[in-house]
């Protein structure tokens, strides 16, 4: 095998334990930690499936973000929406049958990649130009976008420019998730996709210790996903029960 | 009107956006609790010499107790959309008063000590060790929120800041470093029974007052009655409602309503007091402390249902805490709501056709409604989600003839702060309330000059007494303020009401 089949094999195993034992864990940190008080921004639903809608709304359309700044919010859902689209077409890079919706998909869906791009471009404009938002944004906030733009614009240059080899690099992914790498595998040492996958790793890595957090955190959001029935039903944590005895 | 030693801003027709400028509130701080002070809320009375570790254990504490706190310090993606909600970045253009600006000043530390990024990487990710400076910003900046949610409801993970500013002044309580304004308050509640510290035979020498003065006005007995036991309704008012105006004139509204309704009703010399500053705090145990009180007076009075009287914060407590700090309810009637609030009780009167109005009785007002921002964003008042602006909207509009709303950004979720919430409503804080009330100041004026609004009607006793005070700086009058319940008082025709008077005045008027 070559060393970088060997190089990636090892940087891919090592960056799916740490996404997948990360986030676990935190969600399980999550989970754990009591909500006290009951605390929904208001109005908010009365019933379960009220909230389950809230959630929905939140998570599918962005609404809190629609309600506070149009350009925030087209860009970033822009961002997001082309970035689960590109994702799912990506899913026939690890499949064998490829699923048929995800073979009906390819075609459009790989020039979403350009609407990721250009949310990005526009979601960094905002955090350059805008006073407020250049305040608050640490040198991290600026290097996820680029992160994230290397990702967008190395993969779009595989499908657009420079062609790779793909059918080489399904070989070596598919080998990988069935830990049977050969020197049938190797990864084919085009620049273009070293850097797609080195970058796809970083953020899988840095993923479950980074901001990258909202995307669990917002399930988790007391303000977004309790119901509004206090005077229903008695809410009480188990550490705030132990005062009354 | 006080001496002003700063600049009033000046208000716009449009909202603007500021630039950001820098440390304009840095020296913007509360005075300090005295250690007599911190001691009946169970905290030390000054900072001790190991105050940084202390700090950095409560927040670990706190972590582990409020999911809210975990999730908000991890999940902010600094997009910028909360950064122009806040009225009090919009007053002073200082960033730190920028939601996320806030939020910041403690996440940095959280970042330093609870994150692996901020362990090993703090410059990439801005996480900061927690220093005398960075403890002096909190200091100034965390009694620069008035915990209006305002923000929390344009976060698109619904981030709250009233939690981040509730977390952060535990911690600094835990420390020593308490804000006098409230915990002294919260100590007087503890010894006396109210904010005001006003003792039982003063309540009961004023509420003989308001019954002599209503007889005077009506001719009707009306009664305020004070620790009756057996009576059916406890009612939990602020206690600036004793008193201050426009606050006691709700209260004499509160009363006519509840003798129109027939209903036997009574004060609590115990829980004279709605308001529950433990909350401001962000302290659990002082917040149930305070609580409690309410409990034990329904308790000892024997009553059936408790209602609250005109208070933002109180409602909140009441509403969204109460069951929770000091239930269950299971001895109260199981066919009301616990507790009510007094404009569900009299907009149900107003439904059932109870009460008779003589809306001309406030023609010579037009009308604006201030939603409070607890009742508008951390409760509700009703069955249906938005009860919170629907129902007092719906009483104004049965007792007054000219009603006009503010712009549709300033109300409802979206509405202003007063800028006196929170903890803030004192004068070693007037620049920062000044300036607070700036974007309702803005929305209050259009109406009054586009619409002719001759008065702001709200309902929280926090909110009245900053508005009574503030709108003076902006060049418009104090007494614009009033309460709902006082609207309803004005036109309620009391049963066997001597109104000869009245048309004697309206003639007059004419002539």
């Amino acid at each position: 095998m070559s060393f970088l089949t060997v190089a990636f094999a090892a940087l891919f195993y090592a960056a799916t334990v740490l996404l997948v034992v990360g986030l676990v864990r935190r969600i399980a940190l999550y989970w754990k930690t009591p909500a006290p008080l009951k605390i929904p921004t208001t109005p908010a639903p009365v019933t379960q499936g009220g909230v389950v809608l809230r959630m929905i709304r939140e998570v599918a359309f962005f609404e809190s973000l629609f309600k506070s700044t149009k350009w925030t919010w087209l860009f970033g859902w822009v961002f997001h929406m082309a970035l689960f689209a590109v994702l799912f077409r990506h899913l026939r890079y690890f499949q064998e049958p490829v699923w048929g919706p995800v073979v009906w998909v390819g075609p459009l869906f790989k020039y979403l990649a350009f609407a990721m791009i250009i949310g990005l471009l526009g979601l960094w404009a905002r955090r350059l130009f805008v006073d407020r938002v250049r305040y608050i944004s640490a040198p991290s906030d600026h290097l996820m976008l680029l992160l994230l733009l290397l990702i967008g614009v190395s993969g779009a240059m595989t499908t657009f420019v420079a062609h790779t080899d793909v059918v080489a690099v399904k070989a070596f992914f598919r080998a990988l998730m069935t830990f049977s790498l050969s020197d049938e595998t190797n990864l084919p040492t085009d620049p273009l996709m070293v850097v797609h996958l080195l970058s796809v790793a970083i953020l899988m890595i840095i993923f479950p210790i980074s901001k990258l957090l909202h995307a669990p955190g917002v399930f988790f959001s007391p303000t977004r996903n309790q119901i509004d029935n206090p005077r229903e039903q008695r809410h009480i944590s188990d550490w705030a029960r132990k005062l009354e005895q | 009107m006080a001496k002003v030693e700063f600049q009033i801003p000046e208000l716009q027709e449009y909202p603007e956006v500021p630039a950001v400028e820098l440390g304009t509130m840095a020296h913007s701080k509360p005075f300090v609790a005295k250690p007599q002070f911190q001691e009946p809320l169970n905290f030390p009375g000054e900072l001790p010499d190991d105050w940084h570790d202390k700090a950095i254990d409560a927040m670990g504490d706190l972590l582990g107790k409020y999911r809210s706190l975990q999730v908000y310090l991890d999940s902010c993606v600094k997009c910028g959309a909360c950064t122009d909600k806040c009225h009090y970045y919009l007053g002073t253009k200082d960033p730190k008063n920028m939601p996320v600006g806030r939020q910041d000043l403690l996440r940095k530390v959280y970042r330093r000590h609870f994150t692996f990024a901020g362990k090993y990487f703090p410059k990439l990710v801005g996480a900061e060790d927690l220093t005398k400076e960075v403890l002096d910003d909190w200091y100034s900046y965390f009694h620069q929120c008035s915990q209006c949610r305002r923000c929390s409801v344009f976060c698109p993970y619904g981030i709250d800041t009233a939690e981040i500013s509730m977390a952060a002044r535990e911690i600094m309580d835990r420390i020593g470093l308490g804000q006098k304004y409230c915990n002294e308050i919260i100590a007087k509640v503890y010894k006396i029974g109210n904010n005001l510290g006003l003792p039982e035979a003063a309540l009961a020498d004023t509420l003989e007052g308001l019954e002599e003065d209503v007889e005077d006005d009506t001719g009707v007995a009306v009664k305020y009655p004070l620790d009756v036991k057996g009576a059916d309704i406890l009612l939990v008012t602020p206690s600036a409602d004793f008193f201050a105006e426009p606050h006691v004139d709700g209260l004499i509204g509160y009363g006519k309503v509840f003798h129109e309704a027939g209903v036997s009703w009574t004060l609590s010399s115990k829980a004279s007091e709605a308001a529950n500053f433990g909350m401001f705090i962000g302290s659990y145990e002082n917040m149930r402390r305070v609580s409690m009180r309410i409990r034990e007076a329904a308790l000892e009075l024997g009553v059936k249902r408790i209602i609250f009287g005109e208070c933002g914060h109180a409602w909140r407590v009441a509403y969204s805490f109460l069951n929770t700090l000091a239930g269950p309810f299971d001895f109260l009637d199981p066919d009301y709501p616990v507790p009510q609030h007094i404009l569900e009780f009299t907009w149900g009167e107003i439904q059932k056709g109870t009460l008779n109005i003589d809306k001309s009785a406030n023609d010579d007002m037009t009308l604006t409604f201030h939603d409070s921002c607890n009742v508008a964003r951390a409760s509700r008042m009703g069955p249906e989600p938005g009860g919170q602006f629907k129902i007092p909207r719906n009483v104004i509009k049965a007792v007054c003839n000219n009603f006009v709303d503010m712009a549709p950004d300033t109300i409802h979720e979206k509405t202003f702060c007063c800028g006196g919430g929170g903890g803030l409503l004192t004068d070693d804080l007037m620049e920062l309330r000044v300036k607070g009330a700036k974007p309702r100041m803005e929305a209050l004026k259009n109406v009054i000059e586009d619409h002719g609004v001759t008065n702001m009607a709200a309902i929280c006793a926090i909110c009245k007494s900053q508005f009574t005070k503030v709108l003076p700086y902006y060049g418009m009058d104090m007494d614009m303020i009033v309460s709902v319940h006082q609207l309803v008082s004005n036109a309620i025709i009391l049963t066997g009401q001597t109104d000869g008077d009245e048309e004697d005045e309206s003639a007059d008027d004419a002539a």
